[in-house]
């Protein structure tokens, strides 16, 4: 793990440019990012999208203390110190965020809540938690993104709006590549986009299909039908996604004549009426395409490493998210160790937030919840979440300060290449230190 | 060497095959994690001594063939919960972290239920190049074994496209330019040429060793012709490691013993051969028979061949491969979920869950082919024992599988509950030999560390790795194995008697073959143009790895 302490210096008024950094704005994690440092400042970022560009660009310091406790300033011993008392007290500790951090530093807090018999959760859960759900019950046929750079010729997005929050996506990865098998790239490809709105993605469809507002359900379900051959009645069709059923058998027809079809879904898949049900029918699609011609599909991610999160919970407890050890051993269980829940049924008595921040996006009774117990909290700024936790620690940027590895939404790993240091500790760092003074209350000798 | 810090193992009975030794009583001495010369001066005093008298020493378990680690055995984690809740718990200690088991168990708890088993080496077989960094952040969280992991390359492009162009030597320096990238151990072929068609058609494999791979235009023969050579030439300890096409097919074992047949005299490994070893009509379950005896006997008669066997148990798991479209065929027999994952320019994946019913035919002849393997190859430094884990069934099954071959009595109880068409459709119920102490330290350790080429494992000589087994000797050699009294990893006390003692991590053991590095260039332009990650990003450096062994 020795690319998380790596010192990244330069003289002051020196030039640096750092090659393939690692963007972790979004689940495309871009490595390609050319950064030019001057006086710990990231004055370009060549390639990198206007996200991108943003997160670079616009990152500076927080001039703010390392460490808080009750809201002043402490040393972050004191912190470290009063962190461990507040997880090893309480009854129902838990641990939650983790996705926008690197896998080193997930790994550590998955010791942690081992050691306090806590409850770890991840974003995961707010986010694509019901595709995790669905792949449990009928799998999922899927690849990494340059296969479908160099094959996908029927690229669909369902839910989802790349442009805006995946905008490098179209030209790195789904429909502009020139590939291996698609030597015109865009001209090779069809892409259909299925929506409830016409969002600004919409644009670079060939074919937009927009439904009913919670209709994706009955709108998968229905080219589940087509692909096997069911007669459908146009009117219900029509009544219950609000697209006409020449619609859907054209599509069908398009899907079944592609030679490598690829369907990309958001959380306008998994955040609406059916939830795990939806994702588990457009998983279940995709299957059942493989009976006709190949075809894959990918839920687009947000968060820079929550693929990461999946995959560190998943390695070291056997479960992807809401993961419970109050009884010493890993059990799984959404929608009770699911952090929005543990909160919202009053149930934690104390907890550690990663990167994230309850305290603007979570329900009332959550938030009023997390308000009224102690807890940690980790990030690279003053947020609503820091301000009210018992200690707050200010860590570093991840690929900008530290390095570390992230998972691309497609599983595969990536390091990162940290443009200069920060003042501030890492979050390996903080929590590496948390885990020592817990090992020690609690006793763990190894 | 007055300072050292010596652990003495003191009148064991020591079965140490590589050095001729068949159960004798023997001292060990061991200082700094390795097998030493006894002290000459006679005032030097172990700081402990571990009484072994009418104890059985063993050099520490290796597993040559298993997945344990990487991006599908995570997926498979991720996707069978069921199992885990109603597997046994696996509760934390003070010094051991908590894990989940069924079928894929969680990294820590595979790392200690393989050394609660005696197993102090395992390799992941099966790790696409793409996602080497993932196997080993995995591995650095999997305790008290030695580690390593074979990379897939029988569906890889650039391997294809310099056979197809007719350049061994770009094919030689890519291999080792990829297993220096990778940190990994040795070549793996899946279903050479089979993968790359089923990423371009639908259903689409291979069907023989002269199939065409379109766009590539070679033939699996040629893929495994020209990797073994270009293995060869690069001194790898182990060459390849290959998984046939047609792997489960009726009438599968004309394409194993041409694959076997195509390695020209190079050294090659067979893994998982009981997947490959069927006769009967193509697609014909219903004239499915064995066909061990036939290719055994080129095994027997042939010195290059090495083959693992990939044992089925009865029972529940999860089948998992590199073979993107045995998965698909896998999940289209048994209906349940199904993984798919193609990696770019590499290799394909399939996960599916299955079920052995010793009252199915089909499954009892696995079972029954698996121990024809183990019985009629005769010389046990050239078969080695696996399930596949946990392909044919778990690694935990092996004390059982160690059972059924020193025990022919047993053997043929469990026959007895099989229906009685194996019989005729195999020879297991004619074969009456039954394995030595001796074979089985061959077969689990001694054996797949020189097929290996690993130097330090597998025996007790002086200066191997002190990686010692012992057990307490019992009638039912399942209970023997299943419990040893101690596991020694490293001249440390990792397991006693089932209970950790001491995580330590372990090594991750990997090559750095000497290639030439002036085709490099060549590499990163075709590797530019189509990766969707960037050429500088792609090596995996050595901070992965919490401790570093260059093999040989």
């Amino acid at each position: 793990m020795a690319a998380t302490t790596e010192s990244t210096a330069t003289p002051p008024g020196e030039l640096k440019i750092v090659q393939d950094a690692t963007c972790t704005f979004c689940g495309c994690v871009c490595d390609d990012i050319d950064l030019t440092v001057q006086d710990n400042h990231i004055t370009e970022a060549k390639r990198a999208c206007v996200l991108g560009k943003a997160w670079f660009l616009n990152h500076s310091i927080e001039d703010r203390p390392s460490c808080l406790v009750d809201g002043k300033p402490a040393t972050l011993e004191a912190g470290y110190d009063r962190a461990a008392q507040i997880l090893t007290t309480g009854k129902y500790p838990i641990i939650y965020g983790l996705s926008d951090s690197p896998c080193e530093a997930q790994r550590v807090a998955v010791s942690i809540v081992d050691w306090i018999n806590g409850t770890i959760d991840t974003t995961t859960s707010v986010c694509h938690g019901p595709s995790g759900m669905a792949f449990q019950g009928v799998g999922e046929v899927t690849c990494s993104l340059g296969e479908v750079a160099n094959r996908g010729d029927l690229i669909m997005f369902w839910g989802s709006n790349p442009a805006e929050s995946h905008p490098r996506h179209f030209t790195k990865y789904s429909l502009m590549p020139k590939g291996m098998f698609l030597p015109n790239g865009r001209k090779d490809r069809t892409c259909v986009i299925v929506d409830v709105r016409r969002t600004k993605s919409a644009k670079a469809a060939d074919i937009f299909v927009q439904i009913k507002p919670r209709a994706d359900f009955e709108g998968l379900w229905t080219l589940r039908a087509l692909a096997k051959g069911i007669d459908l009645d146009p009117k219900v069709v029509l009544r219950d996604t609000g697209v006409e059923l020449a619609v859907w058998t054209d599509l069908m027809a398009r899907m079944k004549a592609a030679k490598f079809g690829v369907i990309f879904f958001g959380m306008g898949v998994t955040m609406t009426r059916g939830k795990h049900a939806n994702s588990e029918a457009l998983l279940a699609l995709t299957r059942d395409m493989n009976a006709y011609t190949r075809f894959v599909a990918k839920p687009n991610r947000g968060h820079g490493n929550v693929t990461g999160a999946d995959n560190v919970v998943a390695w070291r407890t056997g479960y992807p998210f809401g993961v419970n050890h109050s009884r010493g051993y890993p059990r799984f269980n959404p929608g009770e160790y699911t952090t929005s829940d543990t909160l919202a049924n009053g149930e934690a008595d104390c907890g550690m937030t990663i990167a994230c921040d309850p305290m603007a996006n979570f329900s009332q009774p959550a938030r009023q919840h997390l308000s009224s117990i102690p807890y940690i909290a980790l990030d690279t700024k003053e947020t609503p979440t820091t301000r009210a936790a018992a200690v707050a620690f200010t860590v570093a940027t991840y690929g900008i300060n530290t390095g570390g590895t992230v998972y691309r939404m497609d599983d595969v790993p990536i390091p990162l290449r940290p443009a200069f240091d920060s003042p501030h500790p890492s979050d390996f760092e903080v929590l590496t230190q948390i885990e020592r003074r817990v090992k020690k209350i609690v006793g763990i000798t190894s | 060497m007055p300072n050292l810090d010596y652990l003495k193992i003191s009148q064991g009975t020591v079965y140490d095959p590589a050095n001729g030794i068949d159960g004798e009583i023997r001292d060990l001495w061991i200082a700094e994690g390795r097998i030493v010369d006894a002290p000459t001066d006679p005032s030097v005093r172990p700081s402990r001594t571990i009484d072994a008298a009418g104890l059985v020493v063993m050099p520490g378990g290796i597993d040559m063939h298993c997945h344990i680690a990487g991006p599908k055995v995570n997926v498979a984690r991720k996707m069978r919960p069921e199992e885990k809740r109603r597997g046994v718990p696996m509760p934390r200690t003070s010094i051991a972290h908590s894990g989940t088991m069924g079928s894929v168990p969680s990294t820590f708890a595979t790392g200690y239920k393989y050394a609660g088993l005696g197993y102090t080496t395992a390799f992941d077989a099966a790790i696409p190049p793409l996602g080497a960094r993932h196997a080993h952040e995995e591995f650095d969280d999997t305790p008290c074994l030695d580690k390593g992991f074979y990379v897939l390359m029988g569906n890889n492009h650039f391997v294809m496209q310099s056979i197809q162009q007719n350049e061994p030597q770009k094919l030689k320096a890519f291999i080792g330019w990829l297993l220096t990238a990778t940190k990994g151990f040795a070549p793996k072929l899946v279903n050479p040429g089979g993968v790359e068609v089923w990423k371009s058609h639908q259903a689409g494999n291979v069907s023989g060793l002269d199939s065409d791979v379109d766009h590539f235009h070679v033939t699996p023969r040629q893929i495994i012709r020209g990797v073994a050579q270009a293995a060869g030439e690069l001194g790898l300890p182990h060459p390849v490691h290959i998984h046939c096409n047609n792997l489960g097919m009726p009438g599968n074992w004309h394409t194993t013993l041409d694959t076997m047949q195509s390695l020209e005299g190079h050294r090659g490994h067979i893994t998982h051969a009981q997947f490959h070893s069927y006769g009967g009509g193509n697609g014909d379950e219903n004239t499915f028979n064995s066909k061990v005896l036939p290719l055994a006997d080129y095994v027997n008669s042939h010195s290059n061949i090495t083959i693992d066997v990939g044992q089925v148990l009865f029972g529940e798991t999860t089948s998992m491969t590199g073979d993107g479209p045995l998965g698909y065929f896998l999940s289209k027999i048994y209906g349940g979920k199904w993984f798919s994952g193609d990696t770019e320019m590499e290799s394909g994946c399939g996960i599916t869950p299955i079920k052995y019913k010793n009252k199915s035919l089909v499954h009892s002849l696995q079972w029954a082919i698996g121990l024809e393997w183990y019985l009629l190859v005769n010389d046990p430094w050239r078969v080695v024992m696996s399930t596949d884990h946990p392909n044919g069934g778990s690694f935990l099954a092996y004390p059982q599988i160690i059972r059924l071959l020193m025990d022919r009595t047993y053997r043929q109880d469990v026959l007895k509950t099989c229906p009685p068409e194996i019989l005729q459709r195999s020879t297991l119920g004619d074969l009456t030999r039954e394995y030595t102490l001796n074979e089985i330290a061959i077969i689990t350790r001694a054996g797949p560390a020189r097929i290996l080429g690993l130097k330090d494992k597998g025996h007790l000589g002086i200066g191997a790795d002190a990686d010692i087994t012992i057990y307490t000797p019992h009638e039912n050699k399942e209970t023997m194995f299943e419990l040893p009294r101690l596991v020694i990893k490293s001249g440390r006390i990792v397991v006693e008697q089932g209970e950790i003692r001491d995580p330590l991590i372990g090594k991750t053991l990997h090559v750095q073959p000497d290639y030439d590095h002036d085709l490099e260039g060549s590499i990163q332009e075709w590797f530019e143009k189509y990766y969707s990650i960037r050429w500088r990003n792609y090596p995996v450096d050595s901070s992965y790895m919490h401790e570093s062994c260059v093999v040989k």
